[in-house]
């Protein structure tokens, strides 16, 4: 396990070094529908960003501009710029393929393939690059140690990824996003179906991948919001109404709504 | 004032909150002005009806910290909710050491009640205590109505309590100085006059604490004096 400083202190402190991801102006379009207004936003390399909000606020779909998911869909578009280390993602010539290699995603319901735990790493892996056996099964290891994994399931590779707990498949996904190696991870809502324990393993996980990767993630718990991120977004009705370090924001938010918000004040 | 929440019970927890320390700061201010009282007109029943009020404070300080901590494990509160609570907490903690120190002024009037040897020394301290109690009525004010400019009012007009302080305990060297008998009697008074410049101290407290529940930052530590650190030995002690 990782020591580092973050994991150790009390409470989470920002340390923004250099932005990776920035979107400016960024309008989003479910057909006519504008679900994303003038969002501007950074992401900071080796933090964790935390997108709050009301259902239907947009949070989601903002994390789904970010590798371009939507783009899997007839009708959505987004306009404006999300610059991922200087490069519009946005641009129509874009590698998607490679854009989704260096973006990664976690989704709310575990997603594991039906395959083996093995090939449920080893998939990915194979679309990007061709290895001999025994750098392979040393990726899946590795990625499953990451993921916080191996101890439960080294002895059992082959089963099906479909016989793991849904903590445990969560998990698996998680490891399979970072057995590629990808620069950001897109996590929406990761916990929600989770027990306490899991979700705890999950947090813990998160705060050990920031720092190597900059993190996105969606969630409907304020005090996981609190718990995970280095910084906080909060959106309402496709705007972000307030973007700031996570401490302030749960201490003392600018904006009157964040506050209703968090506190449970709001509609 | 903020919105309702959407589980109304939290909001309640918070109004009995607030309710107590309502109460606490009636009880303080009046024990405050009952010592003052009893020690001006050497009034026994007065003085003993402050030190019996003090348990009372006591019971309330310890039922506000133990609401506090229940309503923090129960809702996780954050931002104002959470800003209310810490304040609560420090104010009820301030309103508690207001009402010790008013107990001591009372327990000394009972002391010195038979021989008050030169009362006009005592005008002095009358006057400190009437700017100490002005400042509490004003602060528990401030907090009532979340009022940062009332709060930092008071946060300021401390420092006239300070300067008075001086000038009482001078008058009251003089009086130890012109005839020994009065040495018991002044030492007495100089406890008390410490006494109210203390709860002085703890008004200023509270001013901080409405200041920062309501903005979420802080007064700068360093407020302003009302006198030279030179003219007094340093703040050494506690009350005796």
């Amino acid at each position: 396990m990782t020591n580092d400083v973050t994991a150790q202190a009390p409470l989470k402190r920002a340390s923004a070094t250099k932005e990776k991801v920035v979107t400016r102006g960024l309008n989003f379009y479910y057909g006519q529908t504008r679900a994303l207004k003038d969002v501007s936003l950074n992401l900071y390399e080796g933090q964790v960003t935390a997108f709050i909000g009301p259902s239907g606020c947009g949070k989601s779909t903002l994390l789904r501009v970010l590798n371009r998911m939507y783009d899997l869909y007839p009708g959505q578009r987004a306009e404006g710029e999300v610059m991922l280390d200087g490069e519009n993602i946005l641009s129509p010539d874009l590698d998607l393929n490679l854009l989704r290699s260096r973006v990664g995603m976690v989704f709310q319901k575990p997603t594991p393939f039906p395959m083996t735990i093995y090939d449920n790493i080893a998939f990915g892996i194979r679309l990007y690059e061709k290895l001999p056996k025994s750098e392979m099964d040393a990726r899946v290891e590795s990625a499953l140690r990451r993921a916080a994994l191996w101890p439960e399931v080294s002895d059992k590779l082959y089963a099906s990824g479909l016989s793991l707990s849904g903590g445990q498949q969560q998990r698996l996904c998680i490891a399979r996003t970072v057995a590629i190696s990808p620069e950001v991870i897109l996590f929406d809502e990761p916990a929600s179906a989770l027990d306490p324990i899991s979700t705890a393993k999950i947090e813990e996980l998160i705060d050990e991948l920031s720092g190597d990767y900059t993190i996105a993630i969606v969630t409907h718990n304020m005090q996981q919001a609190a718990r995970v991120s280095h910084y906080t977004a909060f959106m309402y009705l496709g705007e972000m109404i307030e973007f700031a370090e996570t401490n302030t924001v749960f201490t003392s938010p600018r904006d009157k709504r964040t506050q209703d918000y968090v506190t449970g004040r709001f509609g | 004032m903020v919105d309702q929440h959407t589980v109304r019970a939290y909001d309640k927890d918070l109004e009995l909150l607030e309710r107590r320390i309502a109460e606490m700061g009636g009880l303080a201010e009046k024990m405050v002005i009952d010592a003052m009282d009893a020690l001006a007109a050497a009034d026994t029943a007065l003085a003993h009806q402050v030190v019996g009020t003090d348990p009372r404070l006591d019971a309330l300080q310890r039922e506000v910290e133990e609401q506090a901590i229940l309503t923090i494990a129960r809702r996780q509160p954050v931002a104002i909710d959470l800003r209310e609570i810490i304040g609560a907490i420090r104010v009820a903690g301030d309103l508690e050491r207001v009402g010790d120190l008013a107990k001591n002024i009372a327990k000394r009037s009972l002391k010195i009640g038979l021989e008050a040897r030169v009362p006009r020394a005592i005008i002095g301290i009358k006057h400190m205590n009437d700017v100490a109690t002005e400042l509490m009525k004003d602060v528990l004010d401030a907090y009532a109505q979340r009022d940062v400019q009332r709060a930092r009012d008071v946060w300021e007009r401390d420092a006239e309590l300070d300067a008075l302080e001086d000038s009482v305990f001078r008058d009251l060297l003089t009086h130890m100085m012109e005839d020994p008998r009065n040495i018991t009697f002044c030492a007495h008074l100089l406890f008390c006059s410490k006494n109210i410049e203390r709860i002085g101290d703890h008004a200023t407290n509270i001013a901080e604490t409405v200041f920062y529940l309501v903005t979420g930052s802080n007064l700068p530590t360093e407020r302003p004096r009302g006198r030279q650190e030179t003219d007094i030995e340093a703040d050494a002690g506690g009350e005796v």
